[in-house]
């Protein structure tokens, strides 16, 4: 049997009636948006996530797969919109094996709905789901207590509003590709530097009948300023206790030691994964 | 663990050993006095000079208010302070410091030293004991000798002179910062094998205010609250007086400077 | 007779029964804090090249009812200031009455003392903060916009319920600082920006955000006041939201499944 553990919520309503606080779960306090195109469909989203006032991560990933051509972008408890979309991903996977064809948005759209309406708002999970299918692209929002609604354009989370606005001011009809990858990344920008839920960069998906792009950190607008001064602490400023040397070959008797290239800088580019149908 | 009196009465939830009961019981609209507009304050001081620094963020919420509004104000007689939690409090404070270093000067005839006006922001704080002041101050100001001091304060008058301190929201992530590369806390010198400990020493301000700006760049990478913009105001020892300021009552011997420079805005 | 000094002049008790001294203290602290009843939703105000234009709707709603739609939210104090309240309609008529007695009490053409903006905005602050002190605020946001009659430098600044103040080129109250301060922000995002702002853009920045509001705030109205002040006054007008677009509804059908 699958499901949630349930044994512990009596135990916990009581420490938590006597004054214990309720555990933190990350929440990605988050600004995130979708618009149809024609000829497909844009997602984008933020990428802080934040516990309580604290960032917890300054550039995590909101969109997440659901099949080659259906993504989804998740603000509220990152734990939930991580599981849900993951269980939805498989669940749709097998329907698709099943019935020998490509899972359709409408049905990703009723599997979140359904499974979110049966937790009754305590899965919190606001989704913005998109993709192409056979019989078109599509748009739509899932909120944690089973709405939907079905849009042209979309924002959720905290910074929903921001994003709105550029919405509301610059969305037209008929949009082409360029301008919905663009019209949704300002709206990103916008819940960005007016939200404090949102925050670092923008990531943005592009959805079209024969591939889906993902394009992560498409927009890097908030890059960290050099420091001042280097931090480099002198040898011996820690005191040494205890010294016991173990060489490599020593340790090769017990476990597998590779050789890595001595470079561990990674700085941040525009990496573009392709999806192909 | 924070005492009881850290926090204004209206923000503490009274201990309730019941089960939570929400839905039969009827709820009753609760309007607090209190908010919290964010940001971050550090005070540092030197031989010679004074940093107090802070954001020039505003917030409520998850909302920004202004990205340009200040929390280190001249306070007169060469004195500095530096307020962060409710700002409506935290610039009320400032006022009515602002006003009492003034009645100081003219009832007196002298500039009020940095340990007498601590002092009375200590009294200023203490009569609003059952409904405080939402704010930690920062005084900074020359001592007698021009030996920078920094005052720190609870929300009710307990102070301290103190060489270092950070305030406000990223106060728990600048604070190790300062013990570690201020006061050099838990550091050995080098070849002692743990047996000498480093010890703090007066630090070059060019040094200084790189660190406070370090601090508050790290802070804004962490501390949603914290950005905009940054406000460093310095107090160095004023020039000797030249013939015609002998006789300038307005001559503290403290230089104050204040220097705005951005910060990251998401 | 009454052995006791204590009883003495006084009502009998054993005619009258004990004296009820309940209503003299009562066990409850007094407390004044209401909640708002009949408000209004947001207020907008943005700096431009030599002036400011500051903007609010006509509505005043009892809770999800929009009770009134004629109510003037826009209020001119003395020549060059111009406030707006959001929040509780009659908290912002007893502060009308403030003003309108302060410039009574204050206002001397011989004199070459004048209330303007910065004036206007400390007094209002100050009787919000002490309000506030007194656990019985005054629920509202307020807006106060003006122009320096000689320099023609802009002003505009916030307070609120519990004196929180501050300035910003572009401010808005309520549902508007979500939904409008973003827009405004990409237009005016410092000083130096509302230099450059001419009052014909200004102007039309503040009919696209009120149009915003009015796509996205349940409790806003189509009609609004706006007020703009310059050097050399205050000039005032009502205004109907133009040029909707519901082209999105078009192609809606249904929230899920459905196609017709």
């Amino acid at each position: 049997m699958g499901g949630f553990d349930f044994s512990n919520h009596t135990r916990n309503a009581a420490l938590m009636a006597a004054g214990m606080p309720a555990p933190k779960a990350t929440s990605t306090g988050t600004t995130i948006v979708g618009c149809l195109f024609d000829g497909g469909v844009v997602i984008a989203a933020d990428t802080r996530a934040t516990s309580g006032s604290i960032v917890a991560d300054k550039n995590c990933e909101k969109l997440h797969y659901i099949s080659p051509q259906i993504w989804c972008a998740g603000a509220g408890t990152a734990a939930d919109t991580e599981f849900t979309t993951a269980i939805v991903s498989s669940n749709l996977e097998l329907h698709a094996l099943s019935t020998g064809r490509k899972p359709r948005v409408v049905t990703c759209m009723t599997m979140l709905k359904q499974h979110l309406f049966k937790y009754q708002g305590h899965i919190g999970a606001y989704l913005v789901v998109a993709g192409c299918d056979p019989t078109g692209s599509h748009l739509y929002t899932v909120h944690a207590h089973g709405s939907t609604d079905r849009l042209p354009y979309v924002t959720m989370g905290s910074g929903s509003l921001a994003a709105m606005s550029v919405f509301e001011t610059q969305w037209k009809k008929g949009l082409d590709r360029e301008a919905a990858v663009k019209l949704c990344s300002e709206a990103i920008l916008s819940g960005i530097f007016n939200d404090l839920g949102s925050g670092s960069n923008v990531d943005v998906c592009v959805i079209t009948p024969d591939k889906a792009t993902l394009m992560r950190n498409y927009i890097t607008p908030n890059v960290r300023a050099p420091k001042e001064l280097q931090y480099k602490f002198e040898k011996g400023t820690t005191a040494v206790l205890q010294e016991k040397l173990i060489s490599k070959d020593e340790l090769r008797r017990y476990i597998t030691v590779t050789e890595l290239d001595a470079q561990g800088d990674s700085s941040l580019t525009t990496d573009v994964m392709q999806v192909d149908a | 663990m924070a005492s009881s009196y850290m926090l204004p009465y209206a923000q503490q939830a009274p201990p309730s050993y019941a089960h939570p009961t929400e839905a039969s019981q009827p709820r009753q609209h609760h309007w607090s006095p209190y908010t919290e507009n964010g940001g971050v304050i550090l005070g540092i001081a030197g031989k010679d000079y004074v940093i107090l620094a802070g954001d020039t963020r505003s917030s409520e919420g998850y909302n920004i208010n202004t990205r340009t509004a200040r929390k280190v104000f001249s306070v007169g007689s060469g004195l500095i302070l530096g307020v962060v939690g409710m700002s409506a409090d935290g610039e009320e404070l400032a006022r009515k410091v602002t006003r009492k270093i003034d009645d100081y000067k003219r009832n007196h005839d002298k500039h009020i030293t940095v340990s007498a006006a601590a002092v009375m922001l200590s009294r200023i704080l203490y009569q609003k004991r059952f409904f405080p002041y939402y704010c930690q101050p920062l005084l900074g100001g020359l001592d007698e000798n021009g030996v920078g001091a920094i005052y720190t304060y609870d929300y009710v008058g307990s102070f301290e002179r103190e060489q270092s301190r950070a305030f406000g929201s990223a106060a728990a992530l600048i604070t190790p910062f300062l013990d570690n590369q201020i006061n050099l806390k838990n550091q050995f010198v080098p070849g002692s094998n743990g047996e000498q400990p480093k010890q703090a020493g007066d630090l070059p301000r060019a040094t200084v205010e790189k660190i406070v700006k370090d601090a508050f760049t790290s802070a804004v990478e962490r501390q949603i609250e914290v950005g905009d913009g940054l406000q460093l105001v310095t107090i160095t020892r004023a020039p000797p007086r030249t013939e015609e300021e002998a006789d300038d009552d307005d001559w503290t011997g403290a230089a104050i400077s204040v220097e705005l420079s951005p910060l990251k805005k998401d | 007779m009454n052995q006791f000094p204590h009883g003495w002049g006084r009502p009998r008790d054993d005619v009258y029964g004990a004296y009820d001294a309940s209503y003299l203290n009562s066990t409850e602290p007094v407390t004044h804090t209401q909640r708002p009843i009949v408000t209004g939703t947001s207020v907008l105000g943005v700096k431009f090249k030599d002036g400011v234009i500051i903007a609010a709707d006509n509505i005043a709603s009892y809770g999800s009812l929009a009770r009134y739609d004629n109510v003037e939210r826009l209020l001119q104090v003395g020549t060059h200031t111009v406030i707006g309240a959001g929040g509780d309609i009659s908290d912002m008529q007893y502060l009308h009455l403030l003003l309108d007695n302060l410039l009574i009490r204050e206002q001397y053409p011989a004199d070459d003392h004048h209330l303007y903006a910065p004036q206007v905005h400390t007094y209002l602050s100050r009787v919000l903060y002490q309000r506030r002190n007194k656990f019985d605020p005054l629920w509202n946001s307020i807006l106060t916009a003006g122009a320096d009659p000689k320099t023609s430098e802009p002003f505009l600044s916030y307070v609120d319920l519990r004196g929180t103040t501050f300035s910003a080129p572009a401010l808005a109250t309520g549902f508007g600082a979500h939904l409008a301060v973003p827009i405004l922000r990409r237009y005016v995002p410092d000083d130096a920006a509302a230099e450059a702002l001419t009052q014909e853009d200004a102007e039309k920045l503040v009919e696209e955000c009120m149009k915003v509001l009015w796509y996205r705030d349940a409790r806003s109205g189509v009609t609004y006041s706006w007020a703009v002040i310059k050097k050399d006054g205050v000039e005032t007008g009502n205004k109907k939201i133009e040029n909707q677009s519901w082209k999105f509804a078009e192609m809606i059908k249904g929230y899920g499944a459905q196609n017709i």
